[in-house]
């Protein structure tokens, strides 16, 4: 920093990236503090520090942006170590840069001191079972970290977080915008923004992590800020329950994230920072066995926050937030932690899992069930926001199962390109309540509402469209690399071959398009079936729609195949822009080509099938909807028609209904056990066991004690003392009786006890 | 000033809550007020030395009595007045010296029934004289003397003050409490003995059992004495049954003061008394109070989800967090005190804090039963507020102070001293993760049981329940900046405590396997 020759100066926005989250942190206090005195009520300071943070966020973006479009110019030059002052910034270099390319997008980290804890002195490697005898080298190099226990917090920036940077903020400034009208005049209209600033401020947070106990800290604020925005409106029990089922669920999970941090934090030599964790990772420092009993413990974590089976079951009920939450639970904050950590740390889960070469794996599994399970759900749901907390949960499925076969960057570019059409499906959902007198029952009281409501319909197609994988809207794009990323589909090379979750992806592409096109019929096609007239929203929560869904439809265009672009006789440089960006120089150069992590290549074949799958299924449901409707045009009741015909279908219709009894399962029998007779059997346990030994024990000490009285005391004492308090007052009768019969009982029992104990002494020594 | 702090500043800060009872003594009953202003200002007395010492104290030579003094005492039995502060013992000096002073204002229109504030606010300065003079005893006699002087005004403020059952519950607390008390003596007397050494100073014992050739046997045994005399202060599973009783009817003063530094006295003797001087038998008895902590966890957790009195809640949790604190300890690492000792902090502060609340509803709704409560964010949202923030520090939410002493007490147990078995340990670990989502549970429930909804029709136009009001802000501010600032800033204590912990960790280290 002072002198010239000391290598790179990191950007301005680099060291000072703190700021994004710092400023909506800074609005939660200001307006819990003021906001109530102010003309708009507090929304104004919350609206004002999220475009401040927005614009960093875009400084922040484009400065990366820049960086790596230098970098691969100057084919990547070596970075050194960087000290300034008690800052340190470390700019890693790709050690395996030089051999596969520029080393693009080494993260730049950021830290200061946190806490000191610990000397060290019981670093020393001990193998309780002494099995991993360390010759000298090896020892001295996995205590070489140990110098110093200074745990850090700083932040991290690199392609991931930047990424998610802009995301979050873009969505939240919308969503800040929107509420102003939505939740217009609530009874805790201040209240809800400053815990807007927070959800949003504690989401940043943890997406600047530089080590995985700041992430811990920025998880779990961020669950205790939904946990207090869906229970916005706790006055109504259900609310209260959907907030208490949503933060015990994720306490579920956390379980996990705890014990995995601690195993990785000493495996990595006592570090918390990701940097290190994920180097040794991939350099086999840290040993296959644990990598993987690490990656289960978080995948726990993940299974909780990002909704997937069978820890999923908090995020529908979840929708009784207020819906611009919901948008925001599911766009950019809360669900999409999970799928950020495991970016992160994606070396650990990536050695853990062994994704390279293989063809299925917890992660992937677990992603591919979700996907199906969460889509067909979606089928059976009467409330708008159900089906798209079913669809979040499908998509969220999608998003683990690519990460899961070694997709990182189709990955991330799904949850990239689904924060923007589910945003908007979620506020044009709020948008259709609005004007249907706040109810979100799709086959009471909606229908028709295309006619009324124009700018919510065509934002809602636009939106369902990108959802259901229509190209060449974002969701095609993203959702195309996922399918070509399993690998298994002839030709298209991958990670591994990873069968089960193509044809998991199939299904759901397929399923997308169904449940979105029986959505879009109930709620925008036929008849009105509600009260009232409705009408369109006001510019407010239009507008936001509008950007939701021009995003929408563009961003998809950020990570086109070179093929593609080929094909469009576009320039090169246009081709996985996306790609180039985000993914991290650790995970493609650390990982290496010696361990398999390779791109997929793209498949015309693969593309046609999937969009045709998705079409034609969307196409069946029409035509289902509009044959219904011509029986009878308050097609509603018949929905379900055939259901009724078939047993075998009336049966998994009610396995769907019933969300596969997994409710059932969690509230009445696991947690209706352990606070039912689980609880009460140890407190029975407390009051009658423990307790009658402790009373056994006092009494046969008082009758030690009357015993030693009668044949010690008798004639010293008498009886007058005990008789004579009776009367006194309350207190004073206390008193008076401790001073007589009882002080000496316990007197009595501490002599027992010395010398019982005093007798074990003698025969010790 | 620098002098005379190092010779009178630590007996000052003991002492002065003695005057101000000696004071009070003399002054008739009636004066109310002015007994409350002499209990205060005696409080607030010691308080200023506390800051005094705090400001002077070396924080660079954490891991060395400071302000030390030795002077003759009882020269028949080699007793001395040792005295000093270290890492280890200032935060739990400060807590105290936060906390005392704030149940006296909180006093000021609380005095429970039967009243006579002249009698509860002197007992009150008695054990404030009582815990800050056992938190800096270096002394087994001195120590013991200290423990004791505790025992009896907590006695009478449960006994004379309390609920219901209050002889029951004040007869239990002072009988169990007594009993371990008396193990401690024996063995503290045996410790005397077995070293030949004609010391009772700690540093010197422990110097004199490493030097000597004690039996194994014979150490763990004298630890067995220790262990009942502060586990059952702890408490610890299953010795735990007194503290149920004692807190649901003690009065809230009485709770908070038990809560926030009681309980401390007992696990503060583990890391003070019992691990340096005897560490072979603390590496023996690790296992097992290890085993008894996480029990401790679960167990206290499903108490709690069992009870239907608020108050009786709250108590049992105390169960479950000082089982994380034992574990913590039960590592015998650097990384496990240093927990151990903000967990101590941790608790106090928050524990304190709902008891206080506890309290306050008490006062307002004249009951604590979950069932019939609700609604008190519609009715007191301030103190619905308060009540939300300090759940959910106390269930271990990171960025407010409950986590620092719950996370690395789990992290520390997956590595324990190399001494013990990793794999016990690590089941541990597990065992321990799984108690924070069942205190999520409980604490929510309470939480949403009482905050959330509307108020039942029974209370729904009570004018008697009104929001937090003026003593009751000046008491409760002070305990939730900590707990918030603390969240974010672990190093406040961290850093105080890091040397001596570690004094600790080297000690078990260097006994070798």
């Amino acid at each position: 920093m002072f002198a010239a020759e000391e290598a790179v100066a990191n950007p301005w926005i680099y060291d000072n990236v703190w700021l994004i989250p710092a400023l909506p942190a800074a609005s939660f206090v200001l307006i819990l503090f003021f906001g109530k005195r102010l003309p708009y009520k507090g929304a104004e300071i919350g609206i004002t520090a999220l475009l401040a943070a927005f614009g960093l966020a875009l400084i922040a973006t484009f400065t990366w942006i820049g960086d790596i479009q230098g970098l691969e110019e100057s084919e990547g030059e070596e970075h050194a170590l960087v000290t300034d002052g008690g800052t340190q910034t470390v700019v890693l270099t790709a050690e395996a840069g030089e051999e596969h390319g520029p080393a693009r997008g080494a993260p730049v980290v950021n830290e200061v001191e946190w806490f000191g804890i610990g000397t060290g002195a019981n670093q020393v490697t001990l193998g309780s079972d002494g099995v991993e005898a360390v010759d000298g080298a090896e020892g001295e190099e996995a205590a070489e970290p140990s110098s110093g226990f200074n745990i850090s917090i700083g932040t991290l920036v690199d392609g991931q977080s930047v990424m998610l940077l802009f995301v979050v903020t873009f969505i939240s400034l919308l969503v800040h915008v929107y509420s102003t009208d939505y939740v217009n005049g609530d009874r805790r209209y201040t209240h809800y923004f400053a815990f807007l600033s927070l959800f949003t401020a504690s989401m940043l947070f943890m997406v600047l992590a530089s080590s995985t106990l700041q992430m811990i800290v920025g998880w779990e604020l961020v669950g205790v800020c939904s946990f207090v925005l869906i229970g916005h409106w706790w006055e109504e029990k259900p609310n209260s329950d959907a907030a208490l089922k949503a933060f015990l669920t994720n306490r579920v999970g956390d379980v996990g994230l705890l014990i995995g941090v601690t195993i990785l934090y000493f495996a990595a030599g006592r570090s918390f920072s990701f940097v290190t964790i994920n180097e040794m990772a991939v350099s086999g420092e840290i040993s296959q066995n644990t990598l993987t009993i690490a990656a289960v413990c978080l995948m726990a974590a993940v299974m909780s926050k990002s909704g997937q089976f069978i820890l999923h079951t908090w995020l529908p009920d979840a929708m009784a937030g207020p819906t611009p939450v919901s948008a925001l639970i599911h766009a950019a904050t809360m669900v999409v932690a999970g799928v950020y950590m495991i970016g992160r740390l994606y070396p650990v889960f990536y050695e853990g899992f062994s994704i390279a070469g293989s063809s299925i794996n917890l992660m992937a599994f677990i992603g591919g069930l979700t996907t199906v399970g969460g889509g067909a759900l979606a089928f059976v749901q009467r409330d708008i926001k159900k089906v798209l907390a079913y669809s979040t949960v499908s998509q969220l499925g999608y998003m683990v199962m690519a990460l899961g076969v070694g997709a990182y960057t189709a990955g991330l570019f799904h949850l990239f390109t689904h924060a923007f059409f589910k945003a908007c499906l979620f506020l044009g959902a709020g948008s259709v309540s609005h004007a249907c007198h706040h109810s979100f029952d799709m086959k009471a009281d909606m229908g028709g509402l295309r006619k009324y409501m124009p700018k919510t319909f065509w934002t809602f197609v636009i939106g369902s469209a990108a959802l259901a994988g229509i190209p060449p809207l974002a969701g095609f794009w993203s959702k195309d690399e996922i399918l070509v990323g399993t690998g298994a589909f002839p030709g298209t090379g991958g990670n591994g071959t990873y069968t089960i979750p193509l044809i998991f992806g199939l299904i759901t592409a397929a399923m997308t398009a169904a449940y979105m096109t029986r959505t879009i019929y109930l709620t925008f096609f036929g008849e009105y079936r509600g009260h009232g007239h409705p009408h369109e929203s006001g510019p407010r929560i239009t507008t936001p729609l509008i950007i939701l869904a021009f995003m929408a439809v563009v961003v998809g265009f950020l990570n086109m195949p070179s093929g593609f672009v080929d094909f469009l006789r576009l320039p090169s440089g246009w081709a996985h822009l996306f790609e180039d960006w985000v993914e991290p120089a650790g995970i493609a150069s650390f990982v290496g080509v010696e361990n398999g992590f390779t791109h997929a290549k793209p498949s015309l074949l693969l593309a046609i099938l999937a969009t045709g799958l998705a079409v034609g299924a969307g196409v069946v449901v029409w035509r289902y909807y509009e044959r219904l409707y011509a029986k009878d045009p308050k097609a509603t009741d018949y929905v379900d028609g055939p259901v009724a015909n078939n047993e075998l279908v009336a049966a998994g219709h009610r396995v769907l209904v019933e969300k596969y009894y997994l409710d059932h399962l969690y509230t009445d029998v696991i947690a209706g056990g352990i606070k039912g007779p689980v609880a009460r059997a140890a407190n029975w346990f407390n009051q009658n066991v423990l307790d009658g030994v402790v009373h056994a024990a006092a009494r046969s000490s008082v009758g030690l004690g009357r015993f030693v009285y009668r044949f010690v005391d008798q004639g010293l004492v008498d009886g007058t003392v005990n008789a004579s308090g009776r009367t006194a007052s309350e207190s004073g009768q206390f008193l008076r009786r401790v001073q007589t019969g009882q002080v000496r009982e316990y007197a009595t029992l501490m002599f027992g006890a010395a010398a019982v104990l005093a007798a074990v002494f003698i025969f010790a020594f | 000033m620098q002098s005379f702090l190092d010779s009178w500043g630590i007996s000052a800060m003991v002492f002065i809550p003695l005057v101000g009872v000696a004071i009070m003594m003399l002054l008739p009953e009636k004066e109310e007020e002015l007994h409350k202003t002499i209990a205060l200002l005696a409080s607030v007395g010691a308080g200023i030395f506390g800051v005094l010492l705090l400001a002077n104290f070396d924080y660079d030579r954490s891991g060395e009595l400071q302000f030390a003094v030795d002077r003759r005492w009882i020269d028949v039995i080699n007793a001395r007045y040792t005295i000093g502060l270290d890492g280890m013992s200032l935060p739990l000096v400060a807590l105290t010296l936060l906390v005392v002073p704030l149940v006296i204002v909180y006093s000021w229109n609380h005095i429970p029934e039967p009243g006579n504030a002249k009698a509860f606010l002197m007992l009150t300065l008695v054990l404030h004289t009582g815990m800050l003079g056992t938190f800096v005893a270096g002394d087994l006699v001195l120590f013991f003397v200290f423990f004791e002087v505790v025992l009896l005004p907590m006695y009478f403020m449960i006994g004379v003050w309390g609920g219901e059952q209050r002889l029951y519950a004040a007869i239990k607390f002072f009988l169990y409490t007594l009993f371990g008390s008396a193990l401690m003596l024996v063995s503290f007397l045996a410790l005397y003995w077995s070293t030949g050494s004609a010391t009772f100073n700690i540093v010197e014992l422990a110097e004199q059992v490493a030097a000597r050739d004690i039996s194994l046997r014979t150490q763990v045994l004298i630890f067995g004495g220790m262990f009942m005399g502060f586990g059952i202060k702890v408490p610890m599973f299953p010795f735990h049954t007194w503290l149920p009783d004692a807190h649901t009817e003690a009065p809230t003063q009485g709770s908070v003061i038990l809560a926030a530094v009681l309980l401390k006295l007992g696990t503060y003797g583990f890391i003070r008394i019992a691990i340096p001087i005897l560490p072979e038998a603390a590496v023996e008895w690790a296992p097992y109070i290890g085993l008894l902590a996480v029990i401790g966890i679960i167990y206290g957790a499903l108490g709690c989800l069992a009870q239907t009195d608020m108050k009786r809640l709250i108590a049992f949790s105390s169960v479950a967090h000082m089982g994380y604190v034992m574990l913590g300890i039960a590592t015998l690492t650097d990384f496990g005190i240093n927990a151990a000792i903000f967990g101590m902090v941790a608790h106090g502060l928050i524990t304190g804090m709902l008891f206080f609340l506890a309290g306050s509803v008490k006062e307002r709704y004249h009951t604590l039963e979950i069932r019939r409560l609700g609604g008190l964010l519609v009715q007191a949202p301030r103190m619905g507020w308060i009540l939300g923030i300090t759940t959910m520090a106390s269930l271990g939410l990171p960025g407010l102070a409950g986590f620092w002493g719950e996370f690395p007490a789990i992290l520390a147990s997956y590595d324990p001293a190399p001494q013990l078995n990793e794999s016990l340990f690590r089941v541990y670990m597990v065992i321990a993760a799984i108690g924070t989502v069942l205190a999520a549970a409980y604490l929510l429930w309470l939480l949403q049981r009482t905050a959330f909804g509307t108020p039942s029709e029974e209370f729904a136009d009570d004018p008697h329940i009104h929001d937090t009001v003026f003593t009751e802000w000046v008491a409760w501010v002070p305990m939730l900046i900590p707990i918030v600032v603390l969240g974010f800033v672990p190093s406040l204590i961290f850093d105080v405590t890091n040397d001596s912990a570690s004094l600790i960790g080297d000690v078990v280290q260097a006994l070798g396997r």
